[in-house]
C-alpha cells in the first residue's frame, strides 16, 4: 500500500476506537465547557489574566511531572511510581512517536487518529523504509514499557504490599470493567502487532520475535483481523467507559492544574470547581492507609476515596461525610492535591443544627483590658497546668500580660467549624472578635492551636496572633528567657491544627531544642499523626480514640524519649487518658522546667559555697 | 496439717482472710508491701455508716492474728512461680513454699491528677477525699494550705469513677456515702462552713446510708446535681469552679475555699504483674477476674489461686470481710480435697 497516495486507507475494526474517541473527545470538551462557564466572574477573569502569564508554562510543567511522570507517587513508592509513570508516560509516548512515525512515512500528511494507533496494519513493510528499523524498535520499546506498568497493574490486585499500599480502593463494577478494557489494550495491541509482524515478517525486535514464533504453530492468518478488531474494540470500549468512571480523572486532572495554577481555589461552598476536583480523583486509594481511622481502628470503607466517590456521583452518607477527623493526613498525601478538606468541611454545612439565635444567652463575658493578651482557650482551661507553666514563663520574662479568659471565656468557634456547624460558628466569632478587640491588646497569645487556627483563618484581628511555643522562642530570642539545655530526650508531637493547619513547624523544635535533644519520629510535621483527640469527629467512642491515642503514642516514643512534648492542650489530655506510664508534657511545662533548673543551679551553687566556708 | 496459704496484701480482706485460716488450722504468710498492715481502711479517719473510727476496726482485725500467721511487712511480692502442684512466692529475694494462693491485694485510689482539668496538684487547695480523711485525724478538721479554716468547700462526686474519658467506666460505689459522711464532718467540725456536693446520682445502697444523706441535708449540705468541668485559682489560693447545674439547665460557677475530690477506687497496677505470673487475666475494668461472678465469687480460673476484697473491684469493708470468710473456706476445701 502506498501510503503518500492521495487516498486515506480505511478499514471497518477502526470503527469502535474511532467513535469511542469521539464521544469521549466531546464529553470531555462539553464538560470542561460546562464547569468553566459556571465559574464565578472573579474566577473566570483569574483564567483569562493566567492563561497569557508566566502560570502557563508552569501549569505544563505541572502536567508533565504529575500526570505523566507522577512524581508525588514516585515520592511515596518507587514501584507505584514505576506501575503508574509507565501507564500514563509510556502511554502518551506511544501516541507521540506514533504520530511522528505516520506523519514521517507520510511526508507530513495529518491523518485521521486511527492511522497511528493502527499503523502497522496498513503499512507491513516499515523496516525497509528510511529509519524503519529506528521506529518499529522505539515502538517495541515504548509497548514493553507500557506492558511492564500493566503486569505491575495485574501484580498490585493480588498483592499491594510491594507497592507501598496496605489496602487499595474496592472499586464499583463499572470501573472494573473500565479496568479490565484499559488492561485489555495494551496486550491486544501486541497481540495484532505481533500476529501482523509474523504473518509479514515486520515489526521491531519484540513484535517480530513473537510473530515469528506464532508462525511455527498457529494458523496467523487466521487470527490477522479478529486481533485488530479486539484492539480497537478494547479501546473504543474503555473510551466509552471514561466519563462514568475513576478514568474520568485522566483529562480532569490536566484542566485542574491549570485551574489551580490560575488561583482557584475551593469556596465556602460547592462550586463547579468542586466537580473538577471529584471528577479528578483517580480513586488510587493512596489516602486509606493516610487515614488512621483505618490503620488504627480498621474502618476502611469510609475514606476520602470513598467519600469523593458518592459526592461525584450522588449524596454521601451521614455516616461518610462525618467519618473523619479532619487531620488533613489524606489532603497531605493526595497525589492530585485534591482539597478533600474543604470539600468534606463544605459538605458538613449542608446540615445546620443551630438556630440563628442559639447564642443569644452568651453575654456575661468581658475580657479584661490588657497589653499582651493572653487567652488559654476551652481547651486550655482543661489542662491548667499548660496556661500556669505559661503564665509563669510570662512572669519570669516580665511580660505585660493579661490573661483575659482567666474567668471564662466563649468557644473559639472552631470546633463549631469543623463538624460543619458555620452559623453557630459564626455567631460565636462575631461576639469574640468584639471582646478582643475591646481589651485593647496589641498582642493576643493562645495556647491552643485550635483557637489560633480559627483566630488566624476567621478572625481577621487587626493584631498579631500567636500560638505561646511561637511567643516563647520569641521572648527566648530578646533573651527576656533564658533556658538551659539538659541531656532529656524529647519527641515533639506536632498537632494537626498547629503543623497541617497553621504550618507552624519549626518553633517549637527550636524553642524544645533550648531544653533539651529533640528525637524525630517517624511521622513528624506534615504527616505527623492524629492524637485522636480531634474535635472534628463525633462518632467515636472513647475507647475508639484511646486506641488512636496509643497507637500515635507508641510511634512517638519509639526514640525512646524521656518526655513525649505537644504544643496542644487536647493533645496532651487525649495522650495522658491513653496512656499511665509515657510521660506527656506541654511545651510550656518543659520550658519552665529549663528555666527553673538553671534557677535551682545558682541555689545550690550558693549552698555550696555556703557549705565550702563552713567547713 | 501444715499446709500453707500465700495471702497478698494486708488490708481488711488479708486480715481477715489470715485470721480465718488459721483458725482453720492452716499456716499463712501474709505479704504487704507497707510497712504497717490495714491497708487504706487503716489510713482513714473515720467509717460510714456509723462513723466508728477506722483503728477501732483495724485494731479488732489485727489483735486476733495469731502466731500461726507470718506477717511479713515491706514486702513486695515479685514473682509467683508453680512447682509440682504448689507455688514458690517470692518477696525481698526471698522465696517461700504456698499450697494456696488467695489475692488480696487490693486497689490504689484513683491518681487525680489525670483528671487535670480538676487542678490536684496544680492549686494548692484542691484535696482529694484521703487527704481530708488524715485533716480530720490531725486536726480535727480541714485546713487550708495557708493553715486558714475553708469556709467555703465544694465536694466533688464521682472523680475517677464512671467517666470513660480516664478509662474508668464502672461506678467506685462507696464514694457517695463517704462524700455524704464527710460533708457532715465538716459541717460539724465547722458548722458555718457552706458545702456543696457536686454528683451525678446518689448511689445510697447500704444500710444507714440514705439515712446518712437525710441528715446531711438537715445540716444544711447543698447538693447539686451536675459534674464538675473546670477548676482555676483565684487570688488568696481560693479556686474557682465551673459546673453545670443539670436541674436547673444552668451553667454555674462558684469560688470556694477548698475543693475536696471524691477519689474513685482503681485497679493497683502491681497486682497486673502477679496476675500475669499465675496465667491470669483482668476483667473489663482492669480489676481481678472472678470464676463466676455470682456463684464462685471467690475462685479465679487458676487452681489454688482465690481472690478476695477490692482487689476483684470497689468494695465496702463488709463486702470484704464477707468475701475473706468465703475464700478462706474456698481454700479449705482445695486444700482438704487435693
Amino acid at each position: 500500500m502506498d501510503l503518500h497516495a492521495i487516498q486515506i486507507p480505511f478499514h471497518p475494526f477502526v470503527l469502535p476506537f474511532t467513535i469511542g474517541l469521539i464521544f469521549v473527545a466531546f464529553y470531555i470538551i462539553g464538560k470542561w465547557i460546562y464547569w468553566v462557564s459556571r465559574f464565578s466572574w472573579e474566577d473566570k477573569k483569574k483564567i483569562f489574566v493566567g492563561l497569557f502569564s508566566l502560570k502557563t508554562p508552569q501549569a505544563i510543567w505541572e502536567v508533565f511531572m504529575e500526570s505523566l511522570l507522577h512524581r508525588k507517587v514516585f515520592q511515596r513508592n518507587t514501584l507505584l511510581g514505576y506501575m503508574h509513570m509507565s501507564l500514563a508516560f509510556g502511554w502518551f509516548l506511544l501516541i507521540i512517536m506514533g504520530n511522528l512515525e505516520t506523519r514521517f512515512f507520510t511526508h507530513g500528511r495529518i491523518n485521521p487518529p486511527y492511522i497511528p494507533i493502527f499503523f502497522e496494519f496498513f503499512e507491513h513493510n516499515l523496516v525497509s523504509l528510511d529509519y524503519g528499523r529506528f521506529f518499529t524498535f522505539t515502538m517495541d520499546l515504548l509497548l514493553l514499557f507500557v506492558l511492564s506498568g500493566v503486569g505491575l497493574a495485574y501484580f498490585k490486585r493480588f498483592r499491594s504490599k510491594p507497592l507501598g499500599m496496605k489496602n487499595t480502593t474496592k472499586h464499583s463494577t463499572i470501573d472494573r470493567l473500565a479496568l479490565t478494557a484499559l488492561w485489555l489494550i495494551f496486550p491486544l495491541r501486541l497481540l495484532a502487532e505481533s500476529v501482523t509482524a509474523g504473518l509479514y515478517d515486520a515489526g521491531g525486535f519484540i513484535t517480530n520475535s513473537i510473530g515469528a514464533f506464532m508462525m511455527t504453530f498457529l494458523p496467523l492468518h487466521n487470527f490477522y483481523y479478529a486481533s485488530w478488531w479486539a484492539y480497537s474494540f478494547a479501546l473504543g470500549a474503555f473510551f466509552v467507559f471514561v466519563p462514568f468512571t475513576r478514568y474520568m480523572h485522566i483529562p480532569t486532572e490536566i484542566l485542574l492544574i491549570f485551574l489551580r495554577k490560575y488561583g482557584i481555589a475551593e469556596k465556602n461552598i460547592h462550586s463547579t470547581y468542586t466537580q473538577v476536583e471529584l471528577s479528578s480523583c483517580s480513586r488510587c486509594g493512596i489516602c486509606i492507609d493516610a487515614c488512621q481511622l483505618g490503620s488504627d481502628l480498621g474502618i476502611v470503607s469510609t475514606q476520602s476515596t470513598y467519600f469523593i466517590k458518592s459526592m461525584r456521583y450522588d449524596k454521601p452518607s451521614e455516616m461518610l461525610v462525618d467519618s473523619c477527623m479532619a487531620c488533613n493526613r489524606c489532603d497531605q498525601v493526595c497525589p492530585v492535591g485534591i482539597d478533600i478538606a474543604s470539600i468534606r468541611a463544605n459538605e458538613r454545612k449542608m446540615i445546620q443544627l443551630f438556630q440563628e439565635n442559639s447564642y443569644k444567652y452568651i453575654n456575661g463575658y468581658e475580657y479584661r483590658k490588657a497589653k499582651v493578651a493572653y487567652f488559654a482557650g476551652c481547651m486550655g482551661h482543661l489542662t491548667p497546668s499548660v496556661y500556669k507553666a505559661t503564665l509563669a514563663l510570662f512572669e519570669k520574662a516580665g511580660v505585660d500580660y493579661n490573661f483575659i479568659d482567666r474567668d471564662g471565656s466563649i468557644c473559639c468557634g472552631r470546633p463549631l467549624q469543623l463538624t460543619g456547624q458555620e452559623d453557630a460558628a459564626k455567631q460565636l466569632i462575631e461576639k469574640n472578635i468584639k471582646l478582643i478587640e475591646n481589651c485593647g491588646a496589641t498582642v493576643l497569645v493562645t495556647s491552643c492551636p485550635i483557637c489560633a487556627k480559627v483566630f488566624t483563618d476567621s478572625y481577621k484581628l487587626k493584631i498579631p496572633i500567636y500560638h505561646h511555643s511561637q511567643y516563647l522562642l520569641k521572648l527566648a530570642k530578646e533573651s527576656k528567657l533564658q533556658f538551659e539545655k539538659s541531656d532529656i530526650q524529647i519527641t515533639y508531637h506536632d498537632p494537626c491544627e498547629l503543623g497541617r493547619g497553621l504550618g507552624i513547624y519549626e518553633e517549637p523544635r527550636e524553642l524544645l531544642s533550648l531544653a533539651g535533644n529533640l528525637i524525630e519520629s517517624n511521622n513528624s510535621r506534615e504527616n505527623s499523626l492524629c492524637c485522636g483527640g480531634s474535635l472534628g469527629i463525633t462518632n467515636l467512642t472513647q475507647e475508639q480514640r484511646n486506641t488512636i491515642a496509643s497507637i500515635t503514642l507508641s510511634e512517638l516514643a519509639v526514640g525512646k524519649a524521656d518526655v513525649v512534648a505537644t504544643a496542644c492542650p487536647l493533645c496532651k489530655k487525649t495522650f495522658k487518658s491513653a496512656s499511665e506510664d509515657i510521660r506527656i508534657a506541654d511545651i510550656s511545662e518543659i520550658m519552665l522546667g529549663a528555666v527553673q533548673k538553671s534557677a535551682n543551679k545558682l541555689i545550690s551553687k550558693e549552698v555550696n559555697k555556703s557549705v565550702i566556708i563552713n567547713n | 496439717m501444715n499446709k500453707i496459704v500465700a495471702v497478698i496484701g494486708g488490708g481488711v480482706a488479708g486480715l481477715e482472710t489470715s485470721i480465718q485460716l488459721e483458725k482453720l488450722g492452716y499456716k499463712v504468710n501474709l505479704y504487704e508491701k507497707d510497712s504497717e498492715l490495714g491497708g487504706h481502711a487503716g489510713k482513714w479517719d473515720r467509717l460510714f455508716p456509723n462513723r466508728r473510727h477506722a483503728t477501732e476496726v483495724i485494731d479488732s482485725l489485727t489483735s486476733r492474728i495469731k502466731d500461726k500467721v507470718q506477717i511479713n511487712l515491706v514486702a513486695t511480692v515479685n514473682q509467683i512461680k508453680r512447682e509440682n502442684g504448689s507455688f514458690l512466692v517470692e518477696a525481698n529475694g526471698k522465696s517461700q513454699k504456698a499450697d494456696a494462693i488467695v489475692l488480696t491485694t487490693g486497689f490504689e485510689l484513683f491518681p487525680a491528677s489525670k483528671k487535670e482539668e480538676y487542678g490536684y496538684g496544680i492549686f494548692d487547695n484542691v484535696i482529694t477525699s484521703a487527704e481530708l480523711e488524715k485533716m480530720f485525724a490531725d486536726h480535727g478538721k480541714p485546713q487550708s494550705t495557708t493553715g486558714k479554716t475553708p469556709e467555703k468547700i465544694a465536694i466533688i462526686h464521682c472523680v475517677g469513677s464512671r467517666d470513660e474519658k480516664v478509662n474508668r467506666p464502672y461506678c467506685s460505689k462507696v464514694c457517695c456515702v463517704t462524700a455524704v459522711k464527710q460533708a457532715i464532718e465538716i459541717k460539724e467540725a465547722i458548722p458555718t462552713a457552706e458545702v456543696y456536693c457536686f454528683y451525678m446520682d446518689l448511689r445510697m445502697f447500704g444500710p444507714g446510708y440514705e439515712d446518712l444523706y437525710k441528715e446531711a441535708q438537715v445540716k444544711g449540705v447543698n447538693f447539686i446535681r451536675g459534674r464538675l468541668s473546670e477548676t482555676s485559682e483565684m487570688e488568696g489560693s481560693r479556686v474557682l469552679i465551673k459546673a453545670e447545674d443539670t436541674l436547673s439547665s444552668k451553667p454555674l460557677k462558684m469560688t470556694v475555699d477548698m475543693v475536696v475530690l471524691m477519689v474513685g477506687m482503681s485497679p493497683l497496677p502491681s497486682t497486673e504483674k502477679i496476675l500475669k505470673d499465675l496465667e491470669l487475666s483482668p476483667n473489663n475494668d482492669g480489676f481481678v477476674q472472678v470464676k463466676d461472678y455470682h456463684l464462685e465469687p471467690t475462685h479465679t480460673k487458676a487452681e489454688g489461686v482465690f481472690v478476695a476484697g477490692a482487689c476483684t473491684g470497689p468494695n465496702n469493708i463488709t463486702d470484704s470481710v464477707n468475701a475473706a470468710h468465703s475464700a478462706a473456706l474456698e481454700v479449705h476445701k482445695y486444700l482438704t480435697s487435693k
